[in-house]
């Protein structure tokens, strides 16, 4: 008992990461129908960046308290946003109107770059940081076992919450939403009402870029080590999420986050550990196949 | 702006207004297939203009040219004077032009408000508020479907909800595809009433592309007549509806 309860708290928290990530490839789906496979990569960037930020800041003596942690996680996502930006301005944005599969090669041309760009910058070796926030608070006990809710745990679920309330409301309620949506349903007819579609589809990017930058941050205190390769399987596992959600859906790319989590974490915990990733795989491939529209995905009928 | 008469009158053509819309020598398609050749076209302030055709004459590329999408080939556009040939759509729309395009393009997940209000977006100053409410006097019907979603109206309520958002950034040249393509006889007439009232009320320039010839030509001031992407024939509404080629070519001909 006590030890599924470490594993559920375990699970939300790695599940919110994920679902952070898989935010940014249903986004850009929505807006521009295509799979952003680079996404994953540049949550990479986030955490490195999120890395030399605090290394920087250590250097300076400056390194203690929240202040420093809310500092680190400003940083990145202002410079991973650019890095989204540019992204989508070189790799995208010249492919628009040419045949759908171009900028899903180029997609994937942008992640070779980034991991390589990473690698022979940064080096290959993997990173590790001391933990900036041990401790955390006593949940339960049972006998000898310790279930413990950790405060990194409590930033990163209650980060990712404040995050994503934020970006619920800007979606639904500001201007840039209504015009993210309106290019989402109809592209053309969003440029038929003044809309400068381009620069929406930018700030999509941008957004996206941003919550991946929260993600790697947070992946970056949680687990406190990172290498250039971390955004290949945590970007696939994000876009399991994405699909299991309904890939469109911003409600389903969080629960499918949650759910790729808690079914990894369970996995790993009972079963087998060398083989959690093929738990989370399967799931993609058998909601391909079974559920293919997701969980909250739209059926495609709609009156003309 | 010149006074027009009130009253459900049709305005007089105000013959001697400045253009709002010039097109010279136009020429666009897409791809291999052109669509437009060497169209040339005017519209004065205050007019209604039709641009009637067959399917597929390449009337609805007319308002995507001028809307910028495709860019021309060749020739020039020019809205009030000023040159607007090559610019990007949004910047087109952002100098006065509205478009209630072919099948309406309703957003499909959005409320009726939400739809409206994406209307405003090229708003210059601010507030929608009047303009919404210019939209519930036109078509009282958007008012009780306001919180409806723009997919679940019927196809008449998406027709009216297309041009009530045309209407909402207070465009100068207000441009209408076939609004009433698959619409009954009264939701037509309800809506031509609606353009007739907008032009002679607030002097609302109009090219309305149809091809429901007979309506028409007895709304506007002028029409114009496509046929395989040139110009054919061109006249006072009126006058067109008159002629026998019109009569037989898109009237349904024969003996009436």
């Amino acid at each position: 008992m006590a030890y599924a309860m470490q594993q559920l708290i375990n699970g939300i928290s790695l599940g919110m990461i994920y679902g952070l990530i898989a935010v940014g490839y249903t986004m850009v789906y929505g807006i521009i129908g295509m799979i952003n496979f680079a996404h994953g990569d540049v949550f990479m960037i986030g955490a490195f960046i999120a890395l030399i930020t605090l290394l920087l800041l250590q250097m300076g003596g400056l390194m203690d308290g929240p202040a420093a942690i809310l500092l680190v996680l400003l940083v990145s996502m202002v410079i991973t946003a650019l890095y989204g930006w540019s992204v989508e301005r070189v790799a995208y944005r010249p492919l628009r109107g040419s045949f759908r599969l171009a900028p899903l090669i180029s997609a994937i041309g942008i992640s070779i770059v980034l991991q390589n760009y990473v690698q022979v910058s940064q080096g290959a070796r993997p990173k590790p940081i001391e933990n900036l926030l041990p401790g955390g608070i006593e949940v339960m006990r049972d006998g000898p076992f310790v279930v413990q809710f950790s405060y990194i745990q409590m930033l990163i679920i209650a980060l990712t919450l404040g995050v994503l309330a934020a970006f619920t409301l800007l979606v639904t309620r500001t201007p840039l939403g209504r015009a993210m949506r309106a290019c989402e349903q109809d592209r053309k007819m969003a440029s038929l009402l003044g809309i400068d579609t381009d620069r929406t589809i930018s700030l999509t990017f941008v957004i996206g870029a941003a919550l991946a930058a929260v993600a790697g941050s947070m992946y970056l205190l949680r687990y406190g080590v990172i290498d250039f390769y971390i955004g290949f399987l945590a970007g696939v596992k994000a876009f399991t999420a994405a699909v299991l959600g309904g890939i469109g859906s911003l409600p389903g790319a969080v629960l499918g986050g949650l759910l790729i989590g808690l079914i990894e974490t369970f996995w790993s915990a009972y079963f087998s550990v060398q083989y959690k990733d093929v738990a989370a795989f399967s799931i993609l491939v058998l909601t391909l196949i079974f559920l293919p529209t997701g969980l909250l995905g739209r059926q495609e009928v709609e009156k003309v | 702006m010149s006074a027009a008469a009130p009253g459900p009158a049709p305005a007089p053509p105000p013959g001697t207004a400045p253009a709002m819309l010039e097109i010279e020598a136009l020429s666009a398609g897409y791809g291999a297939v052109q669509a437009l050749t060497d169209v040339s076209l005017q519209v004065r302030q205050g007019e209604i203009v039709t641009l009637i055709g067959a399917n597929g004459a390449g009337k609805s590329t007319l308002l995507m040219t001028i809307c910028g999408d495709p860019k021309p080939r060749s020739g020039r556009i020019r809205l009030a004077g000023e040159d607007i040939t090559g610019q990007p759509t949004h910047a087109i729309m952002r100098r006065g032009v509205a478009q209630s395009p072919e099948g309406r393009r309703i957003f499909p997940r959005m409320t009726v408000q939400e739809n409206l209000l994406m209307g405003a977006e090229s708003l210059v100053q601010g507030d929608p508020a009047p303009q919404m409410q210019q939209a519930f006097t036109l078509f009282p019907r958007l008012r009780e479907r306001l919180s409806q979603r723009g997919g679940t109206l019927s196809g008449g309520e998406q027709q009216m909800l297309a041009i009530g958002r045309a209407l909402m950034s207070k465009p100068r040249l207000l441009l209408l595809d076939e609004p009433s393509l698959g619409l009954a006889p009264l939701v037509v007439k309800q809506i031509f009433d609606a353009i007739r009232k907008l032009n002679a009320e607030t002097g609302l320039t109009v090219l309305l592309v149809e091809q429901n010839a007979n309506l028409a030509l007895r709304l506007a001031h002028r029409g114009y007549v496509l046929v395989n992407g040139r110009i054919t024939m061109e006249g006072p509404g009126r006058a067109l509806l008159a002629r026998p080629e019109i009569r037989d070519a898109y009237l349904g001909g024969g003996h009436g």
